[in-house]
């Protein structure tokens, strides 16, 4: 004889059991699981997007080491979320560019690093033109680094920036080797990928991120490219601005003045 | 210390981050992948388009390809930075990652390759545990065999006529639906490298393609090099009578076997070799004919930084020297192992080649980057992705390979 | 079926049937499909939490000094250095009074040479900032013995 507490007890599990296929469908055809939720059709006012006038940059890398206190990036460390490059042009048309330390103490000799410890001075006669590109993270669009992670660990937030999961990322390195720009590596302390967020944490309560606030020049901006209010999303708009190796389809977000083809 | 800083020097025009964070382990994943998919299309050459002159061979391989299984993912946790997580490729997994594919293609193999050695082997199983079980007074290794064998069976003891022809059939589709697998399990750790497109050196089409082929080749090769070994031991151990085999009764019976087998082999070796490196050379004269942006770097790289990797090591020494030696008439079997040696010597500075040599430049493509392999481990992290670490994922098949041999011997006249 | 043939599949199937409820264990609730669709939105939900929350702000910029320290703030405003931020030489600020009570000021000569090294490039704002040769101008002293960061001028209030 089967009473009723069993008869629902039962027909929990049975449930229970049936659902388990759908677990299975869920890795599958995920969308679905997000409509039933009812968050689709939400879409956020906001897409962060940065800009970056290298005529105003003078190589000062105080937004270098402004970023990596801010972001706990050891000091130390040889890897950071944001760096200035150094450019210069010889007037027999040699392309120079280094970038020491991510430029963390800015540039302070005119001798270009070229690694494994030699040094090449040019003369200033020889300068044809020279200037510093600041770089980070991209934020693109079509993020590659977040289309080859594994197991989900790094994605682009509503607003557009890509984040990364520190507490499931399993460190196998592939978004490293996917994104086109170099702005990702292993942090030193979490042993996990570790890249620029537009300082995340700053952006979100109405801050500027610690690299554009460090700026002294005015070189780094950051704004909400969907505000047509917005100064910086007017001067996307509206001003001749250029991207960084549009070339990989990533549909990079951060967007440059003054850069030439020699800047990769 | 930041990841990969211990064995990368940088030249030139390097931003800040990069470094050979893929060092040797990634070497050895797609060269341990490479095996296994190589050894177990040699086996199904027989089982599937039956090959007799391969029978020998074929089990052997396939058994081997059981013990490879489990060393293709080894150095895959060896260079996890969180190897404890590594399970989330299985719990979250992300189809357009190539990664999280492979995870799932390896399970589909792994399943393939276990089911068939079940199959191939269930009459030996089921004999043994019977045996096993009807013998009075077992000593606790004979109880634990007798565990073992009776959870192999499955709870089947039917071994009648019928059924072994049911088996028959069984071994013979899964070795057909494991052909097109295993492949696409290694085009698959070509597409992990083929699909980078922000490495220059290896976005190609081609790249699964030419990793199936070298695949193959090196599968090829590392069986007809372990069967060769053992042959060795058994022969020996025949001269000396103290076998506890009761195959073959003289040293003259496995001589001509061996040989025999050993040449067949050889000429599919030397078939899919002459695949693998038409694929790479049109890979490379396609690179320097259309000479996109990226040629100037990557002709430096080829041509320049690693000239002796490439064409001297891989190309020379690891292709054309083995293809002579294959070629020249009276094939011995000392230069037979000489030969595959090479050959295997050749897949993996393709691997190497391909893996290291692709981060061997910079993004700025104004830069290069060169990798020094940590010999003496200070670290763990120089440990497992130092050379210790690269000879670990080299020998554990073969303790693997013993151990499985314990149940599934590969010597049995008549199992199959 | 009564055949043998199947058993393998069935342990296949018991084994992604322990996947798929280990699944449910050990996969946070949150994950799932968000904004951007399957191939950039695979992720934990709550993450987006941990950078939002997590991570304290440290640079606060001079609209957080300015107010005690509002005679400092009012001489660096009349010069040139009124575009520096004060965190950019005293340090991030924190939670500076209480935590830290004292900021490490950095006087080093290369935190004035990161702008004052001069480097005449064309087309960079840097050729248009005054510099000096650090191996000829005073090289043992710290540059604020003579120039007043916040009044950068010999013979300033100092």
């Amino acid at each position: 004889m089967i009473n009723r507490r069993d008869f629902l007890k039962n027909a929990v599990k049975g449930i229970a059991g049936l659902a388990l296929p759908l677990a299975a469908i869920e890795i599958v055809s995920p969308r679905k699981l997000f409509a039933a939720k009812g968050e689709t059709g939400k879409e956020s006012k906001i897409r962060w997007a940065f800009l970056v006038d290298t005529y105003k940059c003078v190589g000062c890398g105080l937004c270098v080491k402004a970023c990596k206190l801010e972001n706990e990036v050891p000091y130390d460390a040889n890897v950071t979320r944001t760096w200035v490059e150094r450019y210069v042009l010889t007037k027999d048309g040699r392309v120079f560019a280094d970038t020491p330390k991510g430029a963390r103490d800015g540039f302070t000799t005119s001798k270009i690093d070229l690694g494994e410890g030699k040094f090449q001075d040019i003369k200033k006669d020889d300068i044809q033109k020279a200037f510093f590109v600041p770089k980070l993270c991209n934020q693109c669009e079509n993020p590659p680094c977040v289309q080859v992670c594994p197991v989900g660990a790094t994605y682009q937030a509503p607003d557009g920036v890509v984040l990364v999961d520190r507490k499931w990322c399993i460190g196998c390195g592939y978004c490293i080797m996917a994104c086109p720009y170099g702005v990702r590596f292993f942090h030193p302390v979490y042993k996990v990928a570790e890249k620029c967020n537009f300082c995340y944490h700053r952006i979100t309560k109405g801050l500027k991120t610690a690299c554009v606030q460090a700026c002294p020049f005015g070189a780094r901006m950051i704004g909400n490219i969907k505000d047509p209010n917005d100064p910086v999303s007017r001067i996307i708009r509206n001003e001749r601005v250029s991207v960084l190796k549009d070339e990989y389809g990533t549909r990079p977000q951060v967007y440059y003045i003054g850069i030439s083809r020699e800047v990769i | 210390m930041v990841h990969g800083e211990a064995w990368t020097v940088k030249e030139l025009f390097v931003t800040p981050n990069e470094y050979i964070y893929w060092s040797v382990q990634i070497v050895m994943y797609p060269f341990m992948t490479g095996l296994v998919a190589g050894a177990f299309v040699l086996s199904s050459l027989y089982h599937v388009f039956g090959i007799k002159q391969l029978k020998e061979i074929a089990r052997f391989a396939l058994v081997f390809s059981l013990a490879l299984l489990p060393v293709a993912m080894m150095p895959l946790q060896l260079h996890l930075q969180q190897p404890q997580r590594g399970i989330e490729v299985f719990l979250t997994p992300h189809f357009t990652s190539a990664i999280a594919a492979f995870g799932i293609v390896f399970s589909t193999y792994g399943a393939i390759v276990a089911s068939e050695i079940w199959f191939v082997y269930r009459k030996y199983i089921v004999e043994t545990a019977l045996a096993l079980r009807n013998k009075a007074d077992k000593s606790t290794g004979e109880k634990i065999y007798h565990l073992i064998f009776s959870l192999l069976t499955l709870g089947s003891y039917d071994i009648s006529e019928k059924a072994l022809h049911q088996d028959e059939k069984a071994v013979k589709i899964l070795a057909g639906i494991g052909i097109p697998v295993a492949c696409f399990l290694h085009g698959y750790a070509g597409f992990i490298f083929g699909s980078v497109k922000a490495n220059a050196l290896w976005m190609t089409p081609l790249m699964p393609v030419i990793f199936i082929m070298s695949a193959v080749v090196s599968g090829i090769a590392l069986c007809m090099l372990t069967y060769i070994v053992v042959m060795e031991i058994r022969k020996f151990l025949a001269a000396r009578k103290k076998t506890t085999y009761e195959t073959y009764e003289s040293t003259e019976e496995i001589k001509g076997i061996e040989i025999n087998v050993i040449k067949m082999t050889a000429k599919y070796l030397l078939f899919f070799l002459i695949f693998a490196i038409s694929l790479e050379l049109l890979d490379l004269i396609f690179r320097g004919y259309t000479a996109v942006k990226t040629w100037d770097i990557l002709r430096s790289v080829i041509y320049g930084k690693d000239f002796l990797d490439i064409f001297v090591f891989q190309y020379g020494i690891g292709n054309l020297l083995p293809f002579i030696l294959f070629l020249l008439p009276g094939l011995t079997i000392r230069r037979t192992v000489v030969g595959v040696l090479l050959v295997l010597f050749g897949v993996f500075m393709m691997r190497w080649n391909v893996v290291i040599g692709g981060q061997s430049f910079s993004l700025t493509f104004a830069g290069f980057m060169h990798y020094h392999l940590p010999i003496i481990p200070h670290d763990i992290e120089t440990f497992k992705e130092g050379l210790f670490g690269a000879l670990l994922v080299i020998i554990t098949p073969f303790v693997l390979f013993w151990g499985l041999n314990k149940i599934f011997p590969v010597f049995i006249k008549e199992v199959h | 079926m009564k055949s043998h043939v199947w058993r393998p599949l069935f342990v296949v199937i018991g084994i992604v049937l322990l996947i798929l409820i280990a699944r449910q264990f050990l996969v946070p609730k949150d994950f799932g499909i968000h904004e951007r669709g399957y191939m950039y939105g695979w992720y934990k939900k709550s993450n987006e939490e941990y950078w939002k929350t997590k991570i304290a702000v440290k640079y606060k910029s001079a609209e957080y000094c300015k107010d005690c320290h509002s005679d400092k703030y009012a001489m660096i405003m009349q010069t040139p250095h009124a575009i520096i931020q004060c965190e950019n030489c005293h340090g991030p600020a924190m939670e500076h009074p209480s935590d830290p009570p004292k900021l490490a000021i950095d006087k080093s000569r290369a935190q004035c040479l990161r702008c004052h090294y001069p480097l005449p490039y064309p087309t960079s704002g840097r050729a248009n900032i005054r510099g000096i040769d650090p191996e000829k101008h005073n090289p043992d002293v710290e540059c604020s013995m003579c120039h007043n960061p916040h009044k950068p001028k010999i013979g300033g209030t100092k």
